[in-house]
């Protein structure tokens, strides 16, 4: 079937679906991990390092002496082994300190008053030494070692990960290239600012010897695993229930030591303990994007051609690794292909430092990768006097291309998103340009996005299981192992369960929140969810399809073949008679042999693990996007007002319209402040603006005008032809804003944000060299 | 708290739309008093410092957020919180434009959105004027979201507002 047809006949796929779990999150009903309150519940605190390096010595004694304190415990008091996929991260600290975050001492106590009051009553003797907060610092061979829990890798000292990748011949493209351009770009460290702070309860039954987590994790199965392996428990011991979640953005990815620190005050008191972070706490504690500088090397030939690209990274890891270290992993995509290119080398390096460490945040290292890329062909542009749009689309990637890393995109929007951004964004929608006055001036940039689309084959597996069951009145209930943080997977899942059974949404459950309930999935990343569960979903529901559809043809006696599902019946297209889904169901369940309506399904999708050469088409499907940002500077201030925002997006097909420009403008607006105003600042590896106040993420008075247009590839491996699409709007946003305060002040800023300090300083710096 | 001391205060007020009468203490926050006290969790705890606007809730009609007030000053006033926007099955008009344009997502500040654009409906019913898309967003300026990119809120509440 055309797809024209296709979607002519769709009842429920793109037509726009508010979220199926809108209205208890906006009548006060859901339950964050901040609601919970369990009976006999204690209330958890952590005793944080004052320093970011220093030997200690801790006396809980008066702590323990205060009325309403339960438990008290140091790295003395358990037997864990280390979190993080590096083991390099003891969850209570022993005698030295890493970093600012480092948990040294947590309570348990009747109160949370009476938590705080004890940490303030835990004697601590600290012996600060002299950090090191420099990465370039850390990698000299005087340097101390700094994560002595590491393992030797063999990848050199101080280095958490370092990665090397290579395509074609370097020297060859090199020598065929008219212009060269290399560069140094500068990445902050941002954070996720979800508006629900970090929390977790934990319940030990001393009766089941069970323990049940009430998590945000973003990945509950894995987590389960991490969690067992920290205590030295069974995985199947532990019960993960995940709460309502405030706000993910990968930020929940990793397992953190409050979360073990809360299960084993549980297991010594053999009470719930609850530990939730203040704002602050969540700024100086919760991991954050990776800073990092990028000097970047690209040619061109004398048509405009990409000729090679040469990145050599140093990412600053903090004291502890995450599985932010693993970023790399999808910045060489980036840089191998994102744009077609004839050779590559990547090269880099996670370094210890005694900063707070890093994690995963949404985009996962894209957001830089495509900032200093798209820089680069800016400069490289410039640089042969080409014209900016036409570099990139003769450039552009294509259905049909596998990259030198081995990504094979069958299909492909690439081109189409540039043409579309370049051709919306000549039209005239805003203040662009309106203020003649000397003092503002005007740019216009231009950037793209490669990201994994269909999942990520980088665990062991990338499935995900689903279990559906049709009631005896008809009702579907799907249980999934995929996670809801917001971003509206539920809704999509039930849209596609409705389009498929003809069964309305209103009849649809889903059920995603308990381990011990639902099948196993790999988590919520890698903007894998609609496609990997979507497809599981799929295949669920087509063997339920085969069971209901035997039963009907008995009943109607017709063959299966003439069947379909209309408005909650089986009809036959022929006999032009039919019988209720409902009825179907009853047959089945009440007639012999007894069979209940459910069935399950595990999808993993087609992709490949890459090899050690990192090279491999490591996922089912690729999302590609452009946008064009249009700027205001004024040359006073150097405050950057963005305008507009042009995105052109390869979705693969529109599902939810309204969940998908939900996640588009939620996205841009990330990008914006990744581009523009956000910096977590570290001082000799103390942070200085722990709070919304000094962290300045947008308001609703900074949005931009942001002109959307979904291009529709139709990608034969995506449920109904759809990509991953929610980390995408993020990832070049930053780049284009650069791009386009570059095109309208003629200097470039190779930093973000681009803020006045930056852009006055670059002006000023422009008009001596004039003078 | 039995009675009047130094550090506990007898008040009366009402929350939505149901009198209380009780024992606070003096230094005791109206956050606190609303989720602790009432077990009204719907209102958010997201910095307690007035800046992102998740504890929102309406004091006589009007928005502020309740983790910079004192639950004693709420003595003859009438607080309004999430949950009092719904009666039963209906749900007011703001929680349903806010689901229709689909304005909620991980809904952890909807909550205070839907206080802050109650707020200002009720404040423009009173001057008889309808706000500008400026005004609104200047009105949301002080409700933090990480998930929307606010333009489904500002629509959700130029829908309201221009009823």
């Amino acid at each position: 079937m055309s797809n024209e047809k296709m979607t002519e006949k769709l009842k429920v796929i793109g037509k726009p679906q508010p979220k199926i779990d809108a209205g208890i999150r906006i009548t006060g009903k859901a339950v964050y991990g901040q609601d919970i309150k369990l009976p006999y519940m204690l209330y958890g605190a952590i005793l944080r390092s004052e320093h970011p390096y220093s030997g200690f010595s801790i006396d809980v004694s008066e702590a323990k002496k205060l009325e309403g304190v339960v438990c008290v415990i140091t790295a003395d008091d358990v037997d864990c082994n280390n979190i993080s996929y590096r083991k390099d991260h003891p969850i209570l600290k022993k005698g030295e300190v890493n970093c600012l975050r480092d948990e040294i001492a947590a309570v348990a106590a009747e109160s949370k008053e009476i938590a705080v009051q004890a940490l303030k009553l835990i004697k601590v003797n600290y012996k600060p030494g002299h950090g090191i907060y420099d990465p370039f610092e850390a990698l000299k061979p005087e340097a101390r070692i700094i994560n002595k829990y590491l393992k030797d890798t063999g990848q050199g000292k101080n280095i958490s990960h370092k990665f090397l990748y290579e395509h074609g011949n370097l020297d060859e493209e090199k020598r065929k290239s008219k212009e060269i351009v290399s560069n140094r770009f500068v990445l902050p460290r941002v954070t996720h600012c979800c508006l629900a702070t970090s929390n977790i309860t934990a319940d030990f039954s001393p009766v089941t010897k069970r323990l049940t987590l009430y998590s945000s994790t973003q990945v509950p199965f894995l987590y389960q695993r991490d969690m067992a392996h920290a205590l030295k428990i069974n995985p199947s011991d532990i019960r993960v229930v995940q709460v309502v979640i405030g706000g993910g953005f990968g930020s929940k990815l990793d397992m953190y030591p409050f979360e073990p620190i809360a299960a084993i005050l549980s297991m010594k008191t053999c009470r719930p303990v609850q530990i939730i972070f203040d704002r602050e706490e969540e700024f100086i504690a919760s991991p954050t994007r990776q800073a990092m500088v990028m000097d970047i090397e690209a040619g061109i030939d004398k048509n405009g051609r990409f000729t090679f690209r040469e990145a050599n990274i140093v990412i600053d890891n903090g004291a502890y690794t995450s599985w932010g270290a693993t970023t790399p992993f999808v910045m060489m995509q980036t840089f191998s292909s994102l744009y077609h290119v004839p050779a590559c080398r990547f090269e880099s390096k996670a370094v210890y430092t005694n900063n707070v460490y890093a994690g995963s945040f949404r985009g996962y290292g894209n957001p830089q990768a495509t900032f200093a890329l798209e820089s680069t062909i800016d400069l490289l542009a410039e640089k042969l006097g080409m014209s900016k749009t036409e570099m990139r689309l003769i450039n552009a990637n294509f259905k049909g291309e596998t990259s030198g890393q081995g990504l094979t995109y069958y299909t492909c929007g690439h081109k189409e998103a540039l043409e579309m951004v370049i051709d919306k964004s000549k039209n005239q929608n805003s203040e662009f340009g309106i203020r003649n006055e000397k003092r503002f001036l005007f740019g216009t940039g231009y950037a793209s996005m490669l990201h994994v689309g269909g999942g990520a084959k980088i665990y062991r597996s990338d499935g995900c299981g689903t279990r559906v069951n049709l009631d005896d009145y008809g009702h579907l209930t799907i249980i999934t192992g995929s996670t809801e943080i917001g971003q509206g997977s539920e809704t999509v899942l039930a849209m596609l369960a409705s389009e498929e059974l003809s069964i309305p949404i209103s009849k649809i459950k889903v059920i995603n929140t308990d381990t011990d309930v639902k099948p196993w999935d790999v988590g919520v990343h890698a903007s894998r969810t609609t496609f990997v569960a979507g497809n599981s979903l799929l295949g669920a529901i087509s063997k339920l399809k085969i069971k209901l559809i035997k039963k009907a043809a008995e009943i109607l006696q017709c063959t299966i073949d003439e069947l379909i599902f209309v408005n909650e019946e089986i009809k036959s297209e022929h006999k032009n008679n039919s019988v209720r889904i409902e009825k179907v169901v009853r047959e089945i369940h009440f007639s012999q042999p007894n069979e209940l309506c459910t069935e399950n399904f595990f999808y993993e999708p087609s992709s490949e693990f890459q090899d050690k050469d990192y090279k491999g088409n490591v996922s089912g499907a690729y999302a590609f996007a452009a946008q064009a940002v249009k700027v205001e500077v004024d040359t006073y201030t150097g405050n950057v007002k963005v305008l507009d925002v042009y995105v052109a997006q390869d979705v693969g097909k529109v599902l939810n319209p309204m969940g998908l420009t939900g996640q588009i403008e939620g996205g841009v607006l990330m990008g914006v402040g990744y581009g523009i105003s956000e910096e977590l600042m570290v001082e000799n590896g103390r942070i200085l603006n722990p709070n919304f106040h000094n962290y300045k993420m947008l308001t609703a008075s900074d949005v931009p005008n942001i002109h959307f247009y979904p291009i529709e590839t139709n990608d034969s491996q995506g449920p109904y032809g759809a990509k991953g699409m929610a980390e995408a709007p993020l990832i070049p946003t930053a780049a284009a804003i650069a791009n386009a305060v570059a095109d309208a002040i003629q200097a470039r800023i190779y930093s973000l944000p681009v803020t006045p300090e930056k852009i006055l300083k670059a002006l000023k710096e422009k008009n001596i060299k004039h003078k | 708290m039995k009675k009047n001391s130094p550090i506990a205060k007898l008040i009366t007020f009402t929350v939505n739309g149901k009198e209380f009468t009780r024992y606070v203490i003096q230094s005791m926050l109206l956050i606190d008093l609303i989720r602790d006290e009432l077990g009204l969790t719907g209102t958010k705890t997201g910095c307690l410092e007035g800046e992102c606007g998740a504890c929102s809730v309406l004091l006589n009609g009007a928005a502020i957020n309740s983790c910079l007030f004192l639950a004693i000053n709420v003595e003859g006033h009438e607080i309004t919180t999430i949950e009092g926007f719904s009666t039963g099955e209906k749900m007011d008009e703001v929680q349903t434009a806010m689901i229709q344009n689909g304005a909620v997502q991980c809904g952890f500040c909807s909550s205070g959105m839907a206080v802050s654009i109650k707020s200002m409906q009720t404040r423009s019913r009173n001057e008889s004027r309808i706000p500008t898309r400026h005004e609104i967003q200047k009105g949301l300026e002080g409700n933090l979201c990480r998930c929307t990119g606010y333009i489904k809120i500002i629509e959700a509440a130029g829908e309201i507002l221009n009823k």
